[in-house]
């Protein structure tokens, strides 16, 4: 607008709302409004009026408030690329400095105080914490964008209910195997790809993903197709959880003398669980501290510099690929030995989707908010189950808004001795 | 030989629609280098519009078949165009700028919205459209025959003429360019005197209207379609654009009709479970060895 800075122009908000409501009405007419119903339709204009409505007032309120000197401003602060820092005094210590060993100490009391179902969903999101930090390393690190991750989890999984059936091998050969193989296929699947400019990446990605997918479902000689296979339980040095152990094999409980309880499964589970996680979190924040963290870094920020510098760009990408790979294929095995049974149904796209959702709602890069969001986005469903089909929905909503207001996500990366600034400086 | 023959012929008419939705990849691509991602999705949503087009068309006692085709393509390409704007103007114009990453997670997020939208507000189960053109001719060879339906070949009538279409707006119109002079400088462009927001906003349309011509055709050719068909079929139409080399109109037609005459003929002689997989595998392939595609030009990345 180029009169008076203060100015209000009402008629503008209202032509602004009146196309708006047109556009939604041509928009959603057809698919909100006239449902299909076997050849012919049912109208629903009730819901039809109702989103249009939503859309003419929000558009007017939009169209107002950025025509004010406070919506004014807000864009200004919201335009800027949120990438600067303010330089930390020497010696500077966190206060946050106690969270991180109180945070484990309570992960590790959650088994002893929690009950059976609340353990099965913590478990699930910690799955998810892995899963996530695995694709931050790839994504928010070296900023390759990985859409079938999902390929690497079904990898682990599918390696340790194959590894168990054909091969008699257990949880425990299995979970440094299963991340092993995954890593093996990253580096094929990698290799060539990497050469090659970003976004391809993604495409050959999404492909694998789903190659895998559709072998996984078609190959019914090996893997029963969609009937899906077991998956063995952990073992405690040789002792099975089950009730009856199988021959020659003592049963968890009947050893200490307990009362059988599935839960110990569960908890044990959780713990073995835990210990990855954390371990995968601090061989992760020793990396980007490595240089070969700071050169995934690097190359995610401006490649050809990267490349005039001597750095072997495909060589450091495939690193943060495999690695990547490899934690996907390890939560791949917890999620078959919890689940103690995989399909292929549980490695469509959306779930790589929904790590990617983690990832950029956690920050791309950063530890906390990636094992932040795992949670907030695996037990929000749980405790919203009502609202569980509007899930897709508002992933799809949050990564759009994300991309807009905040690209580098809610909990932003820090590094030592500097602290994140937001917006620009006026 | 009755079987390659009329794998070719299935090819052809496969193929030809992978061309129309590859077109709008290789546009978009060509003009702001970002993959569209949820252009599998607007096709989808054609086919539902589709489907309502029929739908309110015999609501109003239409049974004439030209006039229920030429209403059903009018109307679908309307609509899905203004979606082309619409997403166009939501998830990417305010990413203008930012890193290419950033615009393809938005599309990604983009087309979740579409999918899950589109199940929400029309149900999960699969829809369908009555069969509007039935019937064949049949060439009789040898021990076999070959079948083409006119469904067939009017999918390949109508993607000619889209096609031609597309090319004359693109070579010889003004509009058209403007859109070369964006896509080959958009700063120059710019400087020009053209509008290079309006120009992206229109090549997403132009992409989404060939989208809806290939979602009236394959839906009338199939009659089933559920929320989730853009996904498998995005895939393919951009393996197609990769395939003709990405930015390149007439590679997106030509790699079109190459990947459906590949995939119809794995289909048919060696295993059609296995035909989604050729696919993707020949789309890792090309990249390998030629990410430039048949008739790109290789992409130098300057300072």
């Amino acid at each position: 607008m180029s009169q008076a800075a203060t100015g209000i122009d009402i008629k503008k908000s209202a032509i602004d709302s009146v196309l708006a409501g047109l556009i939604a009405l041509v928009v959603f007419g057809p698919i909100v409004g006239l449902v299909l119903d076997g050849f012919a339709f049912n109208a629903e204009p009730k819901r039809l009026f109702a989103i249009v409505a939503v859309v003419m007032v929000g558009r007017f309120l939009a169209s107002w408030f950025f025509q004010s000197t406070k919506g004014r401003d807000f864009l200004y602060k919201h335009t800027s690329k949120d990438e600067g820092v303010h330089v930390l005094a020497p010696g500077h210590k966190s206060k946050l400095k106690w969270i991180i060993p109180l945070t484990i100490l309570i992960a590790f009391a959650v088994p002893f105080i929690a009950s059976k179902y609340v353990l099965t969903v913590v478990i699930l999101g910690l799955i998810y914490v892995l899963l996530g930090l695995g694709l931050n390393i790839v994504v928010g690190l070296a900023g390759l964008l990985d859409l079938g991750f999902v390929g690497f989890y079904a990898i682990g999984a599918y390696g340790l209910a194959l590894g168990y059936e054909h091969l008699g091998l257990g949880f425990w050969s299995m979970l440094p195997i299963a991340a092993i193989v995954a890593a093996i296929f990253g580096a094929i699947l990698g290799f060539p790809v990497l050469r090659m400019h970003g976004d391809y990446l993604a495409i050959v990605t999404l492909g694998f993903g789903e190659i895998i997918r559709l072998v996984l479902t078609n190959w019914t000689d090996l893997t029963h197709g969609p009937n899906g296979m077991n998956a063995p339980l952990p073992t405690f040095f040789g002792l099975e959880f089950k009730r009856r152990a199988s021959e020659g094999h003592v049963p968890f409980h009947e050893f200490f003398g307990l009362s059988y309880s599935s839960a110990y499964k569960y908890i044990f589970i959780y713990l073995v669980l835990l210990l990855v996680v954390l371990g995968v979190l601090y061989v992760k924040k020793r990396l980007t501290q490595m240089p070969i963290g700071r050169a995934w870094e690097a190359l995610r920020e401006d490649e050809i510099a990267c490349r005039s510098l001597g750095l072997n760009h495909v060589l450091v990408k495939l690193s943060a690929f495999m690695i990547g790979a490899s934690t996907g294929g390890l939560a791949g095995v917890f999620f078959a030995t919890y689940q103690g049974f995989v399909n292929p149904s549980s490695f469509t796209f959306f779930e790589s989707a929904l790590i990617l959702a983690i990832v950029v709602l956690g920050g791309m890069g950063s530890t906390l908010g990636v094992v932040i969001a795992a949670f907030v986005l695996t037990v929000a469903p749980e405790l919203l189950r009502e609202f569980a089909d509007y899930r897709v929905l508002a992933f799809g909503i949050l990564m759009v808004l994300m991309m807009i207001w905040k690209p580098r996500g809610l909990v932003r990366m820090t590094r030592i001795g500097v602290s994140a600034r937001e917006g620009n400086v006026k | 030989m009755d079987i390659i023959l009329q794998q070719l012929v299935n090819g052809l008419s496969l193929g030809s629609v992978y061309g129309l939705i590859a077109i709008g990849y290789t546009m978009v691509y060509g003009i702001i280098g970002m993959i569209n991602f949820a252009h599998g999705d607007v096709y989808m949503v054609s086919a539902y519009i589709t489907a309502v087009a029929i739908a309110l068309l015999s609501f109003f006692g239409i049974e004439s078949f030209p006039v229920i085709i030429f209403g059903t393509l009018i109307f679908t390409i309307f609509v899905t165009g203004v979606y082309g704007w619409v997403i166009e103007r939501i998830a990417y114009r305010p990413l203008r700028g930012s890193s290419r990453l950033s615009i393809l997670i938005s599309a990604i997020g983009m087309s979740l919205i579409l999918q899950n939208y589109v199940q929400l507000s029309q149900g999960a189960k699969q829809q369908g459209v009555p069969t509007l053109l039935s019937g064949a001719i049949r060439f009789d060879i040898g021990d076999g025959f070959v079948q083409i339906t006119y469904m067939k070949l009017f999918i390949l009538f109508a993607s000619f003429i889209g096609m031609a279409a597309l090319t004359y707006i693109i070579q010889k119109t003004k509009l058209g360019r403007m859109c070369r002079a964006t896509q080959q400088d958009p700063k120059m462009a710019s400087i020009l005197g053209i509008n290079t927001d309006k120009i992206i906003s229109t090549v997403f349309v132009i992409g989404a209207t060939m989208a809806a011509l290939a979602g009236v055709l394959v839906t009338l050719d199939y009659g089933g379609f559920d929320f989730y068909v853009g996904f498998i079929i995005g895939i393919k139409a951009f393996t197609a654009a990769v395939l003709g080399g990405i930015g390149s109109l007439p590679g997106a037609m030509l790699g079109g009709i190459i990947l459906g005459l590949s995939e119809a003929l794995f289909a048919g002689l060696v295993s059609s479970d296995y035909k989604d997989v050729f696919s993707f595998s020949l789309l890792v392939v090309i990249l390998i060895f030629r990410p430039s595609g048949l008739l790109g030009k290789p992409e130098v990345e300057k300072v």
